[in-house]
């Protein structure tokens, strides 16, 4: 007995002594052309319909394709379309649909499958339900063409289609896109660039996606989301990372290839490493924006609200948040900057921090000391410092602020309630967009002057949704940058949202990564890995 | 035994009711709700509502609690809002990367802190002593992810010997997945080698001074046989108890490890799962974690009888 417990203590100390004596990380066998990358965000949902998600919009991107796409220049391409062709009277599109595209399952996609896609998304998009509301009818005229009739012109039908961001119009077969719109897709096969693995999904741990050989690029060269959409790597692995620290660690230690988001504070960290290169693609940008309740006093008075276009300064929110000029910048434009609807219109004198004119619209309107419940996010830290920054510029111009912390999802489900802010409700939160999500009057929801239909803050304002109908209707570009202007004219007189600046959000990789696009969305066709 | 052994685990069912029970409430007054959280953020109201439909969250809470209960009586903790995934095939999947951890961890522990602590009993005031003692009080002072990141620079960046983050399933190798475990597993230690070292130690002091230990010296038995044979024995209940709880605070020190070393476990599924507010998976884990801890308390009251025959239940 004695020997066999003491064979065992002598036993398992050498077990844990050869552990330790090992000398050198032997790295699991893998495949030379697999990208081993860290998204923003764990996936955890597979339908890019059903949420609104970016991470599941990025999941989208790598199996499913869509019809249009936008290219670097913001220019909206024919994807999946071999061409269209609009009628005179500008209220006929006919698509015709490139040959060759197959399904992962090696069907052909046809015009029915592409309906089907359509009609699903535009009942959950609201961008879709806006163009679904012109749509007379959609009839597939062969299994390569179809005609989308329309009820009267609008310039939304490529702008729609094209949309880059969620909810992305993903077409997906016809028996997938005939699920309830209500509920999530069970299966998940897509014509992309990849074929993503169900059996090797392990949410918190990683999600695997491998080529899909029989994939037919576009013959053009890449160029944002359009153009030949050329898969480099055999397999992509992305890796649930949670922790930034962590992700930055792997990169520098070559466990990973690329961070879809690393933290602007680790950059400087980063920058020092000889093998990896931060990225700044152009349209990877972020606008922060501030959000009030028109439900609930005081800012149910325009002349209030006017009060924090002054108050207000953008340096100050983007140095707390960023806190790297080089990845910020002021844009005192609703659409993001160097976008075609981007304009500085109306926005003259706003946005400087002149807390001493705050103090004269405040007196003018009569404020009365009401308390602005602003809810302040903790747990994200690109948001983290926005609250902090508004209350100290909103309390030198007058307002008697109640910042109350709490985390993103509780934030979240708050922000929902329609209750005054003493009986769980809110005056005002802030948050980030994607610069695909702000380019234009329709696709900004937050612009949504609807009252009760619009989203949480609920802005009510009948010539605001007049501007945001022309807009949809007018086809001439030239016309629609005018309707623009006025959105934004009028956005600082009633209020919807205030934009706080933009920011640069960097994607870093190790050296031997190539092939990364300038694209509003992040995407991994086209990257390969250099021996 | 046998029937002390029945009467405890019969003891378990209503302290596990009243987890469930005290779970479920606490999960449904948190100001936060999954349905806007699986919407997505550009969600209207009507797609919001149409989720908690889906979710059955719109139902009255009385309703929803009777409904999990009924399914978990019979063996369904139903299905993970996020995930899409059963929750106990979900928790299969996590249980393996927690339980070698915790394994590693105690392991470490009880091998590097007994032998500790028994020493510096032995050279109690020396210098040994005062390092052993020295170490413990760091053990408790540094959180784990500390020793964590400090561990991750020093072996995994600057050294280059060992992973930086992840976790090889056994299956996948035995190599790779002892290799992954070690860091975490030596931060995760360091606070229990502290506790066992120090509890060792004073649990040995006690016993050191008693007759039967001058005695066993005074017939000549060599120093090691004293020390582990005679007065380890007799000094085990408190360190097994000490053991004991230690494995049961594993629990929580699993969650941070995991989440540091982006380990796939329960730890973080955990975390996961509170920071979406995923009901199910939240009520099943901590059913779990609240079954392994009164489990944990019965073995170490068995072994007490084991190490001292007049200990009878």
């Amino acid at each position: 007995m004695t020997i066999s417990r003491r064979s065992a203590w002598l036993g398992s100390v050498c077990a844990l002594g050869m552990l330790a004596l090992t000398p050198t990380v032997s790295a699991p066998a893998m495949a030379q052309s697999t990208l081993r990358a860290v998204m923003h965000s764990d996936l955890k949902i597979l339908d890019p319909i059903w949420t609104t998600a970016y991470i599941v919009r990025n999941h989208g991107y790598m199996i499913y394709d869509t019809l249009f796409a936008t290219d670097e220049k913001g220019d909206i391409k024919p994807q999946m379309l071999e061409g269209f062709k609009v009628s005179a009277d500008n209220k006929t599109y006919t698509m015709t649909l490139r040959d060759g595209l197959l399904w992962h399952d090696g069907q052909p996609v046809t015009s029915e499958d592409c309906i089907a896609s359509i009609k699903r998304w535009a009942a959950r998009d609201s961008m879709g339900q806006k163009l679904n509301s012109f749509i007379d009818s959609m009839t597939a005229n062969d299994a390569k063409t179809f005609t989308i009739q329309l009820k009267e012109p609008t310039g939304l039908v490529t702008l729609a289609l094209g949309k880059p961001s969620s909810n992305t119009p993903f077409m997906m077969p016809k028996r997938v896109a005939d699920t309830d719109p209500a509920k999530q897709i069970e299966e998940f096969i897509g014509s992309g660039p990849f074929v993503f693995k169900r059996d090797e999904w392990k949410p918190g741990d990683k999600t695997v996606y491998v080529k899909f050989d029989k994939y037919k690029p576009r013959a053009e060269p890449p160029s944002g989301l359009a153009g030949g959409k050329v898969a480099k790597v055999d397999r992509v692995e992305w890796r649930a990372i949670s922790d930034q620290q962590q992700a930055v660690n792997a990169l520098a230690a070559g466990e990973i290839d690329y961070i879809e988001q690393p933290s602007h504070d680790l950059l400087p960290i980063l920058k020092k490493d000889p093998n990896v290169s931060i990225l700044n693609i152009s349209q990877l940008k972020g606008q922060y924006v501030f959000r009030p309740n028109h439900l609930h006093k005081p800012f149910d008075n325009p002349k209030i609200l006017q009060a924090l276009w002054y108050a207000f300064n953008q340096e100050d929110f983007l140095m707390a948040t960023i806190g790297d000029a080089e990845y910020i910048k002021e844009c005192k434009a609703l659409f993001i900057c160097n976008t075609p609807l981007a304009s500085t219109a109306g926005m003259d004198g706003l946005l400087t921090g002149n807390a001493k004119k705050a103090q004269e619209l405040l007196k003018e309107a009569g404020y009365d000391g009401t308390p602005v419940l602003l809810m302040h996010s903790t747990d994200l830290k690109i948001l983290t410092n926005l609250a902090p920054v508004a209350k100290s510029q909103m309390e030198k111009a007058g307002f008697k602020v109640d910042m109350q912390s709490m985390d993103w999802q509780t934030l979240v489900a708050r922000r929902a309630k329609k209750d005054a802010p003493s009986a769980g409700g809110w005056n005002a939160f802030m948050t980030a967009w994607t610069a695909s999500d702000v380019q234009n009057p329709v696709a900004t929801a937050y612009l949504n002057s609807a009252c009760e239909k619009a989203s949480f803050g609920w802005p009510c304002n009948a010539e605001m949704e007049k501007l945001r109908d022309n807009f949809a209707r007018e086809p001439d570009p030239a016309k629609q940058k005018a309707i623009a202007e006025q959105v934004q004219i009028l956005a600082t007189k009633f209020t919807p949202e205030i934009p706080l600046g933009e920011y640069l959000v960097p994607i870093a990789t190790r050296k031997n990564v190539t092939g990364v696009l300038t694209a509003p969305v992040p995407v991994l066709w086209n990257i390969e890995i250099k021996k | 035994m046998p029937l002390y052994i029945m009467r405890r685990l019969l003891e378990t069912i209503p302290v596990l009711i009243m987890v469930a029970v005290f779970v479920f409430i606490m999960l449904r007054i948190t100001p936060a709700d999954p349905a806007t959280i699986l919407a997505g953020d550009n969600a209207s109201s009507e797609q919001i509502e149409a989720v908690r439909g889906q979710l059955g969250l719109d139902k009255p809470i009385l309703t929803q609690f009777f409904i999990w209960s009924g399914n978990v009586l019979s063996g369904n903790f139903g299905e993970s809002f996020f995930f899409k995934k059963n929750v106990a095939s979900l928790i299969a999947e996590r249980i393996e990367p927690t339980v070698s951890l915790a394994f590693f961890t105690i392991l470490l522990a009880v091998f590097i802190a007994v032998p500790l602590g028994v020493i510096a009993a032995h050279k109690q005031g020396s210098l040994l002593d005062k390092i052993v003692m020295g170490f413990s009080v760091l053990g408790f002072s540094i959180p784990v992810f500390v020793i964590g990141y400090m561990l991750i620079y020093v072996f995994a960046i600057w050294l280059n010997w060992l992973p930086v983050q992840g976790y090889q399933r056994i299956a996948d190798g035995i190599s790779g997945w002892a290799l992954r475990l070690i860091l975490p597993s030596i931060a995760l230690s360091v606070i229990y080698i502290a506790l066992i070292a120090r509890m060792t130690r004073a649990s040995m002091l006690d016993i050191l001074s008693e007759d039967y230990v001058r005695t066993a010296r005074a017939k000549g038995q060599i120093e090691t046989k004293v020390l582990f044979k005679h007065a380890l024995r007799n000094a085990a209940i408190p360190i097994v108890t000490v053991i004991g709880i230690s494995i049961a605070l594993l629990i929580g020190g699993v969650v941070v490890t995991e989440t540091v070393f982006t380990i796939p476990g329960l730890g973080r599924l955990t975390v996961d799962a509170v920071l979406a507010r995923d009901y199910p998976t939240i009520q099943a884990v901590i059913l779990l974690f609240s079954f392994v801890y009164v489990l944990i308390n019965l073995i170490i009251d068995i072994l007490y009888s084991l190490l001292d025959p007049r200990i009878r239940y």
